[in-house]
């Protein structure tokens, strides 16, 4: 299991219920499932993932978040995740809403835009940048809204949003980003995990 | 036609009081089984048959000598696995393969039943195949699975017993039949109560059968289980055994003539007066008004995992029908998977080798198994 998820899976509490939205081939859920007694529910859009997802006894159901998160109760769940899908949808704001009126917490994961190497690709190379978390060329991206995790922040004490925990990911390496260091995670690190709260 | 003496028959004792208001009782209910119930008699599978199924599922049927209606998905090594899995089907009540139907005799007066039958629900079909349970003295079931009808029954078996299956699967179906479904039964209903050799549904002791009425509502209905594509594909505007146009009105294309053939051969083995009925019983199924307006309360009891399965080209159950039973089971915290295989086949991909379909079903119950 990738890095990313076992930090995901230490934020969670275990025997609580948590959505995993744009759950994939059920990697995070299994885990989440077999080694913490969690309730898990899963929404992908991917067909070939779902009947993966199936196989797995797990329970998912095919969608698309920006149309099928309406149709969870509110605080349905007691987490819902969020894994580096947040720049793919036509209104992350919305989105982000939606995940914290389904759940109390949320947990977001961002693949920087700030990283150094994506900053001298459009700096020095002057197109847009491919790295190992944004492998896509401008023309066939799913991303529709890039952001930095600084982005991210800042959105957050905008929306009045807790960020409750904000952790950057480089090389298998964990660090906690706060106020004072944001520059530098926002330029060091590949991604970030946000554990936010209304 | 072949004898329909040897049909495996249970004949329920219990009194089944049924929506209309009459009760039933010692009534017989027509059953075929697959594969072995094993001693802890939790590997039974519960199918239910769709408007023009019955009991016989898989192999070949001994009244049609043809496959039975599942026979892709239900067997050994198929997607549900009948090494693995005891399957059992019942004709419903009101159908015409041994179950108490309009073409019953009536022991107090030795006629057929006909329009006597009481009007019967999806409910009542329900209720009465759960007295299999008794009868194989099965305590829960492992899975209840059926398409199109097959499926309402399955909302129903998990609305009405919450905790007697663990899984469920219903495909291509819906939980309030729609205007435009009415709409498509009424057009069969009325092309059979046309015909002057209906009578009123008294046809059993006359020479004849409302035959032509009954062909024109199945090839109606045939239309619908496909898709405009699968009959483009097939069909396209190719002519039957001519090489022009006849400026007649026989059977010039071969979809005409393929339709006639579907209704032919349904006369043989379908009653018409069960047509009139199952079809009333699926137009008054509505899971969303039996629990007053919310169908998420249908399903708030119940701990069974349920997997819902539909089809991209499918307009008779269309994905947006069967995704509001997700939706409500969602709003009601069920365990349920959800999805839409892509397929041009219309309605009846449930009932064809569409390998994305059966590989879910298979995946489904054996990751629960």
């Amino acid at each position: 299991m990738k890095k990313e998820f076992k930090i995901i899976a230490q934020l969670i509490e275990n025997n609580t219920r948590v959505l995993d939205v744009g759950c994939g081939d059920g990697t995070l859920m299994k885990h989440l499932k077999d080694n913490k007694n969690i309730d898990t529910r899963g929404l992908e859009i991917s067909k070939n993932n779902v009947q993966t997802c199936i196989g797995k006894g797990l329970a998912v159901i095919e969608g698309n978040a920006e149309k099928d998160l309406q149709q969870f109760p509110n605080l349905s769940f007691d987490y819902v995740v969020l894994s580096q899908t947040l720049q793919a949808f036509y209104n992350p704001e919305k989105v982000i809403n939606d995940l914290l009126r389904v759940a109390n917490k949320a947990i977001v994961t961002i693949p920087n835009f700030g990283y150094w190497k994506v900053r001298l690709q459009l700096l020095f190379k002057g197109t847009m940048p491919i790295t190992k978390n944004l492998p896509d060329e401008w023309y066939s991206t799913p991303n529709l809204h890039m952001c930095t995790l600084k982005d991210f922040f800042n959105f957050c004490s905008k929306k009045n949003i807790k960020l409750n925990k904000s952790i950057a990911l480089h090389e298998q390496k964990t660090s906690n980003i706060s106020k004072i260091n944001l520059n530098l995670k926002n330029l060091s690190s590949e991604l970030g995990i946000f554990l936010i709260e209304k | 036609m072949n004898s329909k003496e040897n049909i495996k028959k249970i004949i329920i004792k219990k009194p089944l009081t049924l929506d209309c208001g009459k009760t039933i009782n010692n009534y017989p209910l027509a059953y075929e089984t697959y594969g072995k119930l094993n001693e802890k008699k939790d590997n039974a599978i519960l199918a239910f048959h769709a408007l023009s199924g019955d009991q016989f599922v898989s192999g070949t049927n001994p009244i049609t000598n043809k496959n039975g209606w599942w026979s892709y998905a239900v067997g050994p090594n198929k997607a549900i696995d009948t090494n693995k899995f005891f399957v059992i089907c019942a004709n419903v009540i009101g159908g015409c393969m041994g179950s108490y139907g309009p073409s019953s005799i009536d022991p107090t007066t030795d006629k057929t039943i006909g329009t006597n039958f009481p009007v019967i629900t999806i409910n009542d079909m329900v209720n009465a195949q759960y007295n299999l349970l008794e009868f194989f003295k099965i305590d829960k079931l492992f899975s209840v699975t059926g398409g199109s009808m097959g499926g309402m029954q399955v909302l129903q078996f998990v609305a009405n017993y919450p905790n007697k299956t663990k899984t469920a699967i219903p495909i291509a179906c819906t939980a309030s039949h729609s205007a435009q479904n009415i709409a498509l039964n009424e057009l069969g209903r009325q092309a059979i109560m046309a015909d002057p050799d209906w009578n009123k549904g008294n046809y059993f002791n006359t020479s004849s059968s409302p035959n032509k009425g009954l062909a024109v509502a199945r090839m109606a209905a045939h239309i619908t289980y496909l898709s405009k594509k699968s009959l483009e594909d097939k069909f396209g505007r190719k002519l039957q055994e001519r090489d022009d146009l006849k400026f007649s009105f026989d059977a010039d294309f071969q979809i005409e003539s393929y339709l006639r053939h579907q209704g032919n051969a349904f006369v043989d083995r379908f009653d018409a007066n069960t047509y009139l009925y199952i079809t009333r019983a699926m137009d008054y199924f509505d899971l969303i008004k039996q629990y007053n307006g919310n169908l998420s309360n249908a399903f708030k009891n119940s701990k069974t995992k349920i997997f819902i399965i539909s089809f991209t080209s499918d307009w008779l159950y269309p994905t947006s029908e069967n995704k509001e039973i997700v939706i409500a089971l969602n709003a009601s915290g069920a365990d349920v998977g959800f999805i839409e295989i892509t397929s041009d086949k219309g309605h009846d991909s449930f009932l064809l080798d569409i390998p994305d379909f059966l590989k879910s079903v298979k995946n489904f119950l054996e990751a629960n198994y």
